[in-house]
């Protein structure tokens, strides 16, 4: 074990010397874009380890070292490291744990803390916590987000969600299954060996590599029969995780939907674009404005790349930000920026628009934010846009999974009568005619 | 022809119909959990009745039917899609549905804008709930039907949960209400709930559609829909099969016959459910845990002929009554164990000729009673002592472990435990509303598969893979369960998950433990369910220690109330005597107490000899027929305070403030910004229910906290009443106070002007200023405010909100102040008087009457001065908490915790709204900083219904736990 070190505060510092032979804990959450941050880390000298663990001994190790009204997403990613570290697999002397750390009027921000104490709570309060945060909330000697791995990191966020988009495009209609999943798992590998010679990082090779993406699935053979789209939104961890949502994605594959979930891109440019709307709304440094700005613009030309590639392979794009942002104009206040904030109502409106009008919006058992922007706008959402047909599902540890299905099958039920008895006129629906016509020539007819 | 099935959470229907959909044949049967052999037997019995069957297309409906449908290869058709289309079919024109199933409700729009809508996984109104109320009031469901016809009056009950109800509906019994006014209160309860929950604001008209098992069979429930919604609604026939129809509707592929049954008969599931390990692997690992916990015994005596003083001990329970009689010797002479059938008097009446008929000359030297029933029964047989349950259970505990550190307690309805510190009450835990489902959950889910519940309990010992059904409420139990089966787990499976789950409610959401260390070694369970032996077994392997289970666990309330009674006895007892007992009679009238606004339904018990008892009263008002003493309460000063802040005159008009949420503390200074700016104020009136009520069918999310809730009755209120504009800015920030890392509002409260203004249809007529301000930067507000107030008032000029906005933190902190003060002085009067100062703490808005129910008022009259958080807070400079701090009310509550560290005087009672997220983080971490200094932390939950007799024994105990530390 390295030497414990403390800050005055009395939290255990990840040092210098920890970086050395510690094992580095990471949570999972949404797999492609993840593994590929894990990448970045190993390069950068950082053992981690992204905890892919699943089944009920997580809830059950959360409920027992969290308040139990926390909210699911703390349960399971506290859940998820005390097990493993209960596991025997991980040397209690060499590991620390990482997770992120917001700083937002939510309960989010609380995690590292919850963490903490769940740790004191079950024996481990030897293990170090590092806080990923880009406020400057907690210090590590032993751990710094340099301008690179930062780079690296937005890099992977860019190539991950396009493989995510394009992965959920291609698989329901692929002929030959699990070519696009080698595709995903083919270019994780290739991008992240790029990323360590530094390629693939610079905008203009990004776009290269996203054209080339795109390109590759493009060629997937593949025949378009009519299947119900399903978007799904909601709070960032129910989400992504299938540990969270149980595996959401899966069920609806089954159910022979098409599925759209919108990027964490999106919500990135939402947190950075939360502090410039602050300084309009309420005052503020004019300075600090321009640094924000730069990141903004900067994620921004990362989202235009995606949009291009994508587009131009005949695939429904990402929703741009800034267009995303004009549907909830007189809807919900840019104000509104704790958890999801008004990016969840305008991601819905943005679905609904696109021709993913099917949406699930997920969000834990009481999740505050989500009263507003999630269940709270629902029903305005429909006075805007009647074609949206919304359910909202809440996950928690007793929420059994049976009755979440059968309201989603309530949904389903009325998009596969929609299917069926209506036909696609409407001009929104458009691209993906057009992308079927693109790719026509690669289609086995009847097949 | 076409069949359907709709296999729902209690029962199966089958419906089969002709190529013209006539039905030729259907089947209503209770499934008692054995779905897949009923399936089969169902159609077996198709094919025999109905000829040419066994070539019909087949589809599965219903919740529990998902899982065999899949494995089946049987086409699965969601039930409320199915009920649409049957309705389509068979009552074309029809508006709306309402179908009320076992755990569902659902309403359905068929007209203007296709719209269907099922229950959250958080709301109760349905079957299940009807049922499970009248198991509570002791009576068959048809009789409930019957007797809701001749009510009189109703109550207010809640539906949102069965569990919920069931708090309101106790206290209710036990003071005596009529089973007929309860019986219609719950069928309101019931409508309500749909309708607030389900319609959310649309509205229900046209031609409407009662489908379901319970409206089918209960006309009284459809009487009040019809009266609520002021329509009269068609329950058609064959109202139980329109989900079955709905699903042969829309049947397509036709399924070999035989094939199907055989596949339904060998369904067994893929065990795919999470599970525990066994609660025993062998007979002899049961047999030795049966022989250790024989040994704890306690001494017995015959009642027949003794001739010593004996000592009565009662426990009016909330499901049962228990009863002790204890000779000189502390020995145990007889004792009754009985299902409390909604009224306690009656059985203790006749427990007491019980004991004059064993043994004519007893000579009865004291009695002592506690539990829910305490006060009517001590004021019916003028009962010696009421003692708080937690000091009954505590002496009982002792006499079979002196050096007991941990006593746990569940019952049917309550989990109690505390922890022993220096031989007194320390740090009592009660379970919240929402956990309750303990004790009578089991007996509830015995009866449901229709087992007894003893029977039920033990199948489960040997189970091979108990069901692991989580820890949350019955409501989801419930359908974990139903999961479960869904994958196979057998019934001793279920039996042996649910005592489990009795175990991990109690632990880790009522207790909060970790491990036996943070309970201490030394445990003593007690309580009925613990005679189940599965759930003792549960709990000694959850915590890893073995415990003591006294041979009476079922008794201990009534047996510590004894041995009170003994050691407080005088040498006479003033119960009254045999004599008495003969030409005892008791009644009960029903009235309004009217002596304040809250305006409370009383229910007054009088008792030949004198004896009165008024029940369901907040205060003691109708009692004493005194005015409450309110000098040392502060709630009340505050509430008086910001009255005075309600109106104001103006010449540019009316700007209506909600008073709700952090207007409870900010409408001092709105009204002061305004005012300047010279318009004219007008806040909503104070809450109560009929403002709740105006509102409440527009609440989007169910599980929002109960102040959120309130603010759409307020609103409601202020457009009522001709306002036409409304100012309720989205804050985002409070102000600071220096006392945390941040100094944000939480969600919630930030932002619930946007929830208000997308959901309440009448918004849209009046201008409604939900603007985005900045109040804690006081340099930028007057300049961000004047941009945003231009938009609605465009000769409003920048001079003018710039001395509005001084004007107005001025009065903020001019009112902050006198709070203080008023607080400041409260403090001094209890110190010279050396009074018990508590500290209420919460949220500014919990001093609305209709969210604290009164409280700090009851709270007021065990003689304590009562002060609120903020009044303290600023007595504490920053300090570093385990937690982020980073809501202003929240760091006041630490800082208020960690101030009570250095009196003795002091106290704090922590007030948590249900569903408030942040609670989570803040009541761990005062528990956290109370605790380190010494302190006893208590917390109560309110919602918009609270069981103040839990409050009650929370409170007592404090008070009973600060003496003995004396």
């Amino acid at each position: 074990m390295a030497k414990l070190i403390y800050d005055k505060g009395g939290r255990l510092i990840f040092t210098k010397e920890m970086k050395k032979d510690y094992t580095i804990l990471l949570p999972m959450m949404a797999p492609i874009q993840f593994k590929m941050i894990q990448n970045v880390f190993l390069h950068y000298g950082y053992n981690a380890v992204l905890l892919d663990t699943s089944g009920p001994e997580i809830a059950q190790a959360g409920l027992k070292y969290v308040h139990n009204d926390t909210c699911y997403p703390a349960l399971l990613v506290i859940g998820q490291f005390i097990d493993a570290l209960q596991s025997g697999k991980y040397d209690l002397n060499r590991t620390a744990l990482m997770i992120t750390q917001t700083g937002g009027g939510c309960r989010a921000s609380n995690y590292i803390h919850l963490l903490r104490k769940a740790l004191v709570k079950a024996g481990f309060e030897k293990i170090p916590v590092i806080s990923l945060n880009l406020s400057g909330l907690e210090k590590n000697s032993g751990f710094s987000l340099t301008l690179p791995m930062l780079r690296r990191i937005i890099a992977s966020l860019v190539y991950g969600d396009t493989l995510m988009l394009l992965h959920n495009q291609v698989k329901p209609y692929e002929v030959n299954q699990g070519e696009s999943q080698k595709l995903v798992e083919y270019y994780t590998e290739k991008l992240s060996n790029g990323f360590n010679k530094g390629m693939g990082i610079k905008a203009k090779q990004i776009s290269q590599n996203l054209d080339e993406i795109a390109k590759a699935f493009s060629e997937i053979i593949v025949v378009k029969t009519p299947k119900v789209k399903v978007g799904v939104v909601g709070e960032i961890y129910v989400k992504y995780a299938r540990l969270g949502n149980n595996d959401l994605e899966s069920f609806l594959a089954n159910e022979g939907c098409e599925v759209c979930v919108p990027g964490i891109m999106g919500f990135s440019l939402f947190k950075v674009d939360n502090r410039l709307e602050d300084i309009k709304l309420y005052g503020g440094s004019k300075i600090k404005y321009r640094i924000v700005k730069i990141l903004m613009d900067y994620l921004t030309k990362m989202e235009t790349m995606m949009i291009a590639s994508t587009a131009k392979y005949g695939f429904t794009p990402p929703g741009e930000y800034a267009h995303t942002k004009t549907l909830v104009k007189d809807v919900i206040g840019y104000g509104s920026k704790m958890g999801e904030g008004w990016l969840l109502t305008a991601e819905m409106l943005e679905l609904t628009e696109t021709g993913y009008e099917n949406i699930v919006c997920t969000q834990p058992f009481g999740c505050l934010p989500n009263h507003i922007c999630g269940k709270g706008m629902i029903r305005k959402i429909k006075s805007i846009d009647e074609r949206a047909n919304i359910v909202a599902i809440d996950y928690d540890p007793g929420a059994p999974r049976v009755n979440q299905e059968n309201r989603i099958k309530l949904m389903l039920a009325v998009a596969k009568e929609r299917l069926t008895s209506q036909p696609k006129t409407e001009k929104t629906h458009k691209k993906l005619e057009h992308s079927s016509e693109k790719r026509t020539n690669k289609e086995v007819v009847g097949a | 022809m076409k069949i359907g099935l709709d296999v729902g959470s209690t029962t199966i229907k089958c419906v089969v119909l002709s190529e013209k959909n006539e039905i030729l044949y259907n089947t209503y049967e209770r499934h008692f959990s054995q779905i897949t052999s009923k399936i089969a037997e169902i159609l077996s019995s198709v094919r025999e009745n109905v000829p040419g069957a066994d070539k019909a297309a087949v589809a599965i409906s219903g919740s529990a039917g998902m899982g065999v449908a899949e494995t089946c290869g049987i086409d699965f058709i969601q039930e409320v899609y199915a009920t649409k289309v049957a309705a389509a079919t068979f009552i074309p024109g029809t508006d709306v549905i309402i179908e009320l199933g076992g755990e569902d409700a659902k309403i359905l729009f068929l007209s203007g804008g296709m719209e269907v809508r099922m229950n959250g996984t958080c709301a109760g109104g349905t079957g299940a709930f009807i049922d499970q109320m009248a198991t509570l009031l002791n009576v068959p469901l048809e009789e409930l039907n019957d007797l809701a016809a001749s009510y009189e009056k109703t109550y207010t009950i809640a539906s949102r949960c069965g569990v919920f109800a069931k708090t309101d509906i106790q206290p209710l019994l036990n003071q005596g209400a009529r089973k007929a006014d309860i019986a219609e209160s719950i069928f309101l309860a019931v409508v309500t709930q749909t309708i607030a929950g389900l319609a959310q604001g649309r509205k229900i008209e046209g031609k409407v559609v009662y489908l379901g098992g319970p409206l089918t069979f209960m006309e009284q429930l459809r009487k009040r829909f019809d009266k609520v919604l002021g329509i009269s609604g068609i329950c058609p026939e064959n109202s139980l099969y329109y989900v079955a129809a709905g699903a042969a509707l829309c049947a397509e592929s036709s399924v070999e016959f035989d094939e199907i049954i055989q596949k339904v008969e060998n369904y067994r599931g893929d065990g795919s459910f999470a599970y525990n390990p066994p609660l025993f692997e062998s007979k002899e690992e049961y047999d030795t845990f049966k022989a250790r916990h024989a040994k704890v015994t306690v001494k017995r005596g015959e009642l027949a002929g003794y001739k010593g003083n004996v000592y009565i001990g009662m426990d009016a329970g909330s499901t049962t009554v228990k009863t002790v009689v204890l000779g000189e010797e502390n020995e145990l002479l007889y004792s009754q164990y009985q299902s409390n059938s909604g009224n306690p008097v009656p059985i203790i009446k006749s427990f007491l000729e019980k004991i004059y008929e064993i043994n004519p000359n007893v000579k009865i030297a004291a009695g002592a009673v506690t539990g829910y029933g305490e006060e009517i029964i001590k004021n019916a047989f003028k009962v010696d002592f009421g003692i708080v349950e937690t000091v009954a259970h505590f002496t009982a505990a002792k006499k079979f472990m002196p050096d007991v550190q941990f006593v746990i307690d569940i019952g049917g309805q309550d989990i109690k435990c505390f922890k022993i510190h220096n031989g007194a009450i320390d740090n009592i835990f009660l379970n919240e509303a929402c956990s309750s489902g303990c004790g009578s959950f089991l007996q509830t889910f015995a009866n449901a598969l229709s087992y007894p519940i003893e029977k039920f309990s033990q199948i489960g010992l040997f189970a091979k893979h108990p069901v692991d059904l989580g820890s949350r409420c019955t409501v989801f139990m419930n359908s974990s369960v139903k999961q479960a089966q869904k994958y196979g787990a057998t019934i001793e499976d279920i039996s042996a998950g649910l005592s489990i789950s009795v175990v991990k409610n109690a632990l880790y959401k009522v207790i909060r433990a970790g491990s036996p260390d943070e309970l201490g070694r030394k445990i003593v369970v007690q309580g009925g369910t613990f005679l189940n032996d599965a759930v003792l077994r549960a709990f000694e392997k959850e915590m890893g220690a073995e415990v003591v289970r006294p041979e009476i666990s079922g008794l201990m309330g009534a047996f510590g109330a004894s041995l009170y009674a003994k050691e407080n006895s005088k040498g006479k007892s003033t119960m009254i005597g045999k004599s008495e007992l003969e030409s005892f009679e008791h009644k009960i009238t029903v009235a309004n107490c009217g002596l304040c606004e809250n305006n409370c339904r009383l229910t007054i018990n009088t008792f030949a000899g004198g004896g009165k008892f008024i029940g369901g009263n907040r205060c003691e008002r109708p009692v004493t027929h005194r005015a409450n003493d309110n000098s040392l309460n502060i709630y009340n000063y505050k509430l008086n305070l910001l009255k005075s802040y309600m109106k104001s005159e103006g010449s540019r008009g009316k700007i209506g403030i909600p008073l709700g949420l952090n207007m409870f503390e900010l409408l001092p200074f709105w009204n002061s910004f305004f005012t300047s700016l010279d318009f004219g104020i007008e806040a909503s009136p104070v809450s109560d229910s009929k403002l709740y009520q105006r509102g409440h069918q527009t609440i989007p999310s169910d599980t929002v906290c109960f102040p959120a809730k309130l603010m759409h009755g307020h609103v409601q209120s202020l457009i009522d009443s001709e306002i036409k504009t409304i100012f309720y800015p989205c804050l985002s920030y409070n102000l600071d106070e220096d006392l945390g890392d941040n100094h944000y509002n939480c969600p919630v409260v930030a932002y619930y002007p946007e929830v208000i203004s997308a959901n309440m249809p009448d918004v849209q007529k009046i201008t409604f200023i939900k603007e985005y301000l900045g109040i804690h930067r006081k340099k930028d507000f007057p300049i961000k405010a004047y941009e945003a107030l231009s938009k609605y008032f465009s000769d409003i000029t920048l001079k003018e909100v710039k001395k509005a906005a001084k004007a107005a933190y001025a009065e903020y902190e001019a009112y902050m102040a006198k709070i203080r003060a008023k607080g400041d002085e409260i403090i001094a009067k209890a110190e010279k008087d050396g009074k018990q100062i508590f500290v209420l703490a919460g949220r500014p808005y919990h001093i609305d009457p209709e969210i604290n129910h009164g409280i700090d008022t009851l709270i007021g009259s065990f003689g304590v001065a009562i002060i609120s958080e903020d009044v303290i807070s600023p007595r504490v400079k920053r300090f570093k908490t385990t937690v982020l701090n980073q809501w202003t009310y929240h760091s006041r509550l630490y800082a208020a915790a960690k101030y009570i560290g250095t009196r003795k005087d002091m106290n704090l009672v922590q007030l948590v709204s249900f569903g408030c997220g942040v609670d989570a983080i803040t009541t761990d971490e005062v528990r956290e900083i109370l605790e380190k200094n010494g302190k006893i932390y208590t917390q109560i939950k309110i919602d918009e219904i609270t069981n103040l007799g839990a409050v009650k024994i929370r409170i007592r105990s404090l008070l009973a736990a600060i003496a003995a530390q004396k």
